[in-house]
């Protein structure tokens, strides 16, 4: 269980988290919808121990991970995959070799079996037969899988999404969560997700949380939300502009 | 930083303690950084192939410009000490000139200049690009340092490379210094030759040695430590790669007169 108290992150003047409170299930897929600009990747960075916040804290199995650093803190990221909204691969390696690179320096093993890993990893993400390409070689889209198959290779306990499917095409996106909800069903891993996929996100989500002005304004299953009375939810999930 | 509250009259005060805190901040991750770095150059295991690729990156791919520089360098000591030495009738000791000027001050600083403006700043660059497209950080979520897989072996090679680049400077620069001396103004080689075994001494070269050790070491911390603390986007790594290149420059100057007057 991952528990968020208190979130409280500014930049200069600007204060983007305003004391989030959020609880996410072991084992769920919660997703966090908000507007662009709103912070998500930033609660992100904070879950995955890369800011530190200005107040609050972060608990991930009653360990609280904003105040660990060094070997404590690698132990918890050793249970972590992480995608991050670039994709943030290695551009100096091939994509095989960027999904091949956890499986090579974090769990040792024989390079016959990390072949056969690596390629399954890609053939879950439609890109079977692209490893030897370089990351400024495919497309964008390509890329996002290319991260999605490097964090996923290591079985992660605990996986971090930010916008894994933005600037995919329909099938893919559709193709993703599929991959996803499936590999879900199989390990069993805990899933924060940050999507602008609304409404194809509901069919995937156990939980949805709206990041809304430095807060979580409402978090429960998607058919909570999607007949939220709360005028802000209501107003994002349909799309209206705001002041309305 | 918050919006300031002092009365006007401080403002100056504020601001001027505003810039210590700050400067004495910076100071401190600049040397935290070497202290993270030494931290996993000591504690297996070393990546001894990210250590090769630096080793071609900062070394080897510099070949050129210290083959060059330094048998333009030793060509240009040649003609101006035989010129100076002339006046005094002593030309007989043109070669030790060159040796000594070459091994004790301009090789090892001319050196680590060239590989700074080549190397240094490439590395600059590349690691700025792997901040801000957050490839450091996607290692630091693997649990894996970046300061394992990106600066320890950077300084490993600065070590290995700087002395070994000051050494083919210095020959070099010798033996440019003997084409104009001996080939064009008329000097014997055995001369030439002879009065440099004399006069230059083993002290001599270590002072070489350890000043470009040093160098190695300052010119990939700084520059590595720029590539890490870069702003935003393609400006802030220009910007990045512009400073290491200066702090550098300036640090090796500084380092070298430092240890020059110790010695
Ligand atoms: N390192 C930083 N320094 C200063 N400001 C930052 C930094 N990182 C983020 N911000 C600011 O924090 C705010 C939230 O950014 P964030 O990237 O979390 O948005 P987001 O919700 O992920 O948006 P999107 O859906 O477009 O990815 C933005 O206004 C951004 O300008
Ligand atoms: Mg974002």
């Amino acid at each position: 269980m991952i528990k968020v108290e208190g979130l409280t992150k500014r930049f200069g003047s600007q204060l983007v988290l305003r004391g989030l409170d959020l609880e996410i299930p072991t084992g769920s897929i919660t997703v966090i919808i908000g507007r662009s600009g709103g912070g998500k990747s930033v609660f992100l960075r904070h879950l995955i121990g890369l800011l530190q916040p200005d107040a609050g804290r972060v608990l991930v199995d009653d360990q609280e991970i904003t105040r660990l650093s060094g070997e404590p803190l690698d132990a918890i990221r050793r249970r972590y995959g992480v995608v991050f909204q670039g994709g943030a691969l290695f551009d100096s390696m091939r994509c095989a070799d960027n999904v091949a690179f956890p499986l090579r320096e974090k769990v040792r093993l024989p390079k016959a079996e990390i072949a056969k890993r690596v390629d399954s990893a890609l053939a879950q993400v439609g890109l079977e037969g692209m490893g030897q390409k370089y990351p400024a070689e495919v497309s964008g889209g390509m890329r996002k899988r290319v991260a999605i198959a490097r964090a996923l290779v290591t079985e992660p306990e605990i996986v971090f999404f930010d916008e894994p499917t933005t600037g995919l095409d329909p099938v893919l996106v559709n193709t993703i969560h599929h991959l996803i909800l499936d590999l879900h069903r199989r390990h069993r891993f805990t899933a924060v997700m940050v999507s602008h996929e609304i409404p194809e996100i509901f069919e995937i989500a156990d939980r949805v949380a709206m990041l809304h002005d430095g807060r979580i304004v409402e978090v429960g299953p998607p058919a909570q939300l999607q007949a939220s009375q709360n005028r802000i939810v209501q107003k994002f999930i349909r799309g209206e502009p705001e002041g309305t | 930083m918050s919006v300031s509250t002092v009365p006007a009259v401080l403002r100056p005060l504020d601001l001027l303690g505003g810039w210590t805190i700050e400067g004495v901040n910076s100071l401190g991750r600049f040397g935290a950084f070497l202290g993270g770095a030494v931290g996993a150059m000591v504690t297996p295991p070393l990546k001894f192939w990210a250590f090769v690729d630096r080793i071609n990156f900062i070394g080897f791919r510099s070949l050129l410009i210290i083959l060059l520089t330094g048998a333009f360098t030793g060509m240009v000591l040649g003609l101006q000490i035989f010129l100076t030495l002339s006046r005094f009738g002593s030309e007989a000791f043109l070669g030790p000139a060159v040796a000594l000027s070459l091994i004790r001050e301009l090789g090892p600083v001319l050196a680590a200049l060239m590989v700074t403006g080549r190397a240094g700043s490439a590395l600059t660059a590349e690691l700025g690009i792997m901040r801000i497209t957050e490839q450091i950080d996607a290692l630091e979520v693997m649990a894996l340092s970046p300061m394992r897989y990106l600066v320890a072996p950077s300084i490993f090679a600065g070590i290995l490379t700087f002395p070994l680049m000051t050494a083919i400077f210095d020959v070099l620069g010798i033996f440019g210094g003997y084409l104009v001396g001996v080939e064009l103004l008329g000097l014997s080689p055995g001369t030439y030759f002879g009065e440099m075994q004399t006069f230059v001494d083993f002290a001599d070269i270590a002072l070489g040695f350890w000043k470009s050790v040093s160098f190695g070491v300052i010119v990939t911390w700084v520059c590595a430590y720029k590539g890490f603390h870069v702003g935003h986007g393609a400006e802030g790594v220009a910007r990045a790669t512009t400073q290491a290149v200066v702090l550098s420059s300036v640090l090796i100057l500084v380092w070298d007169y430092f240890i020059g007057s110790v010695w």
